[in-house]
């Protein structure tokens, strides 16, 4: 079994952005970058799956700047067999990467695609379910257990009230929670043998997709700033705060 | 122009989040109709129907979307999307799961839980964990978006619309094996007015057993951040923060929680915000309201005792 597993370049979680004078955008120069978490749980995964002799081979694939090649770089240190890098310097909505992705699996043809529930950056939440869509494929999003048992995947789902356990028949599209796995950290060996790998780059033409604009960004703006709280110095005095000055309680 | 909700519901009851995907969309403007699909939910659709600004329900009753599979549910909705400009549903687990696939059909972008209507094509969504607020007008035909229920007021129930009965049936690539459920008799987080959450400073999942104590006094939902998740304390479920569950109560309260991106993510528009920690330097201290810098094992037994 294939596994195709696409990752996005973003800011790095623990940095706080800040939003552009001008309020086009958020301030992303210069500022430190990462894998997404969870696409880095996705390629965890799918390593996993291929140690367990479920998977033959592990594609990870980027839309992205040049710069995107790090990441996939990372990627294929952490286990992955192979990279494609499609290059394109604009910021695409999840419905254009849908479109590219399936573009790619199209030639790869992998029995599991498996990708994050959601970038950190667009907090969208879209593009596996709309690849699944396009590529008619059924879904499990928000998996926090991938099971394959034959030519049947079960997947085990945070939903709100809980766990939901769906099966479904391959291909399939998977997006990983934080809780499907612990990824690991790359060793220096694989971090050096990761270079050597194959990393195929394309463009938006040769993948013969035509992607028009859907959205315009009229504005970024801060978050309104909450008012400076108090320190209250006993519990008696919270109480009596919430009781009487915010009325609360 | 009219407007086509999905309903929010476990196929015995309506959930709240409902009501206010319908403010979203009354701000949007136009006729509302509102589409309940499941199994046996016959009640949530009559509770539908009572909503004010609704103009009809559309009740599809079948087996076959009893477990709200994503790649059937979508087939309904995408069924019925010709008459609407507007299609929108509440950013739940379900609304994330289905709607991208309607959209992607559509071939039209959606957008992710709005959390202001400027217009019938501009919305206001946040990106970045929350540091960044962006208003975005779509250039589509249909605009397809979730909505973040905490953002809007729910809708009165003084309506009276009529439920029409929809026959298409549709089936799932997927099919439903099993799920477990959190039971608790504590109102839901999307919903409480007050929520009492901890994190790694509790220590242990026995202890959190005090915040329920107060929880329960307050009539108020149990909240964690990821840490306190990650370490087994307490379901996953009961996660708030940019990948948990996004509240606005009225009071928050964040014991032994230090404050990060993610976590705020998800709880600073809570309208008061109560800090309680031993570390000084802790973020959360930020955006609270009230801070008390003290060890929660002293505070919140005496909390619940002045409560």
């Amino acid at each position: 079994m294939k596994v195709l597993v696409p990752v996005k370049r973003v800011v790095d979680a623990n940095v706080k952005v800040r939003v552009k004078a001008d309020n086009t955008g958020v301030e992303t120069a210069n500022l430190k970058m990462a894998l997404n978490p969870f696409c880095e749980i996705a390629v965890e995964e799918a390593v996993r799956l291929k140690e367990a002799g479920s998977a033959s081979e592990v594609v990870v694939v980027s839309i992205g700047p040049k710069a995107a090649q790090e990441q996939l770089r990372t990627a294929l240190a952490l286990g992955a067999d192979r990279a494609i890098h499609i290059e394109i310097d604009e910021e695409l909505v999840p419905l254009s990467i849908a479109k590219l992705l399936k573009a790619v699996q199209d030639k790869e043809q992998a029995q599991l695609i498996l990708l994050g529930k959601q970038s950190i950056d667009g907090d969208n939440n879209q593009t596996g379910q709309m690849l699944a869509a396009l590529a008619g494929m059924p879904q499990a999003t928000f998996a926090s257990e991938v099971k394959l048992e034959g030519e049947t995947l079960l997947v085990t789902r945070e939903v709100d009230g809980g766990l939901q356990t769906l099966s479904m028949p391959l291909p399939a599209v998977v997006t990983a929670d934080l809780r499907l796995n612990e990824p690991r950290y790359a060793s220096l060996p694989n971090i050096m043998k990761a270079k050597r790998k194959p990393l195929e780059t394309m463009s938006v033409e040769d993948l013969e997709v035509t992607l028009k604009q859907h959205v315009q960004v009229l504005e970024v703006a801060a978050p309104a700033s909450r008012q400076a709280g108090v320190m209250v110095a006993s519990v008696e005095e919270l109480v009596d705060k919430l009781k009487n000055e915010a009325k609360v309680i | 122009m009219a407007v086509l909700v999905i309903a929010e519901h476990d196929n015995a009851s309506l959930k709240q989040d409902t009501a206010k995907v319908v403010a979203a969309a009354k701000a949007i403007g136009g006729d509302i109709h509102l589409l309940v699909a499941g199994q046996d939910c016959k009640a949530a659709a009559d509770a539908a129907a009572k909503l004010e600004g609704v103009s009809k329900v559309l009740l599809a009753d079948n087996p076959a979307y009893g477990a709200h599979l994503a790649d059937n549910i979508g087939e309904i909705i995408l069924s019925l999307s010709g008459d609407y400009s507007h299609i929108l549903v509440a950013a739940s687990s379900q609304g994330k799961d289905i709607l991208p696939r309607v959209a992607a059909l559509l071939d039209v972008a959606q957008l992710s839980e709005i959390t202001k209507v400027i217009d019938a094509d501009t919305f206001v969504r946040p990106v970045y964990a929350g540091n960044a607020m962006a208003t975005v007008k779509s250039l589509d035909d249909k605009k397809v978006a979730t909505v973040r229920a905490s953002a809007f007021d729910a809708v009165a129930e003084s309506g009276s619309a009529e439920v029409n009965q929809l026959d298409s049936v549709f089936d799932a690539k997927s099919s439903f094996v099993s799920q477990s459920l959190t039971e608790s008799a504590r109102p839901e987080l999307g919903s409480a007015r007050v929520i009492v959450s901890g994190g790694r400073g509790m220590g242990s999942g026995e202890n959190f057993a005090m915040l329920e104590a107060l929880a329960d006094k307050l009539g108020a939902a149990v909240g964690a951040s990821r840490a306190a998740v990650d370490a087994g304390f307490v379901p996953n479920d009961l996660q708030v923060g940019q990948t948990g569950k996004i509240v606005a109560p009225e009071l928050y309260i964040a014991v032994g929680i230090s404050g990060a991106i993610q976590h705020l993510a998800g709880m600073k528009d809570s309208k008061v915000i109560v800090a309680i920690n031993k570390d000084p330097e802790a973020p959360i201290f930020q955006v609270a309201d009230y801070g008390l810098e003290a060890d929660l094992f002293d505070v919140v037994p005496k909390l619940n005792e002045l409560i």
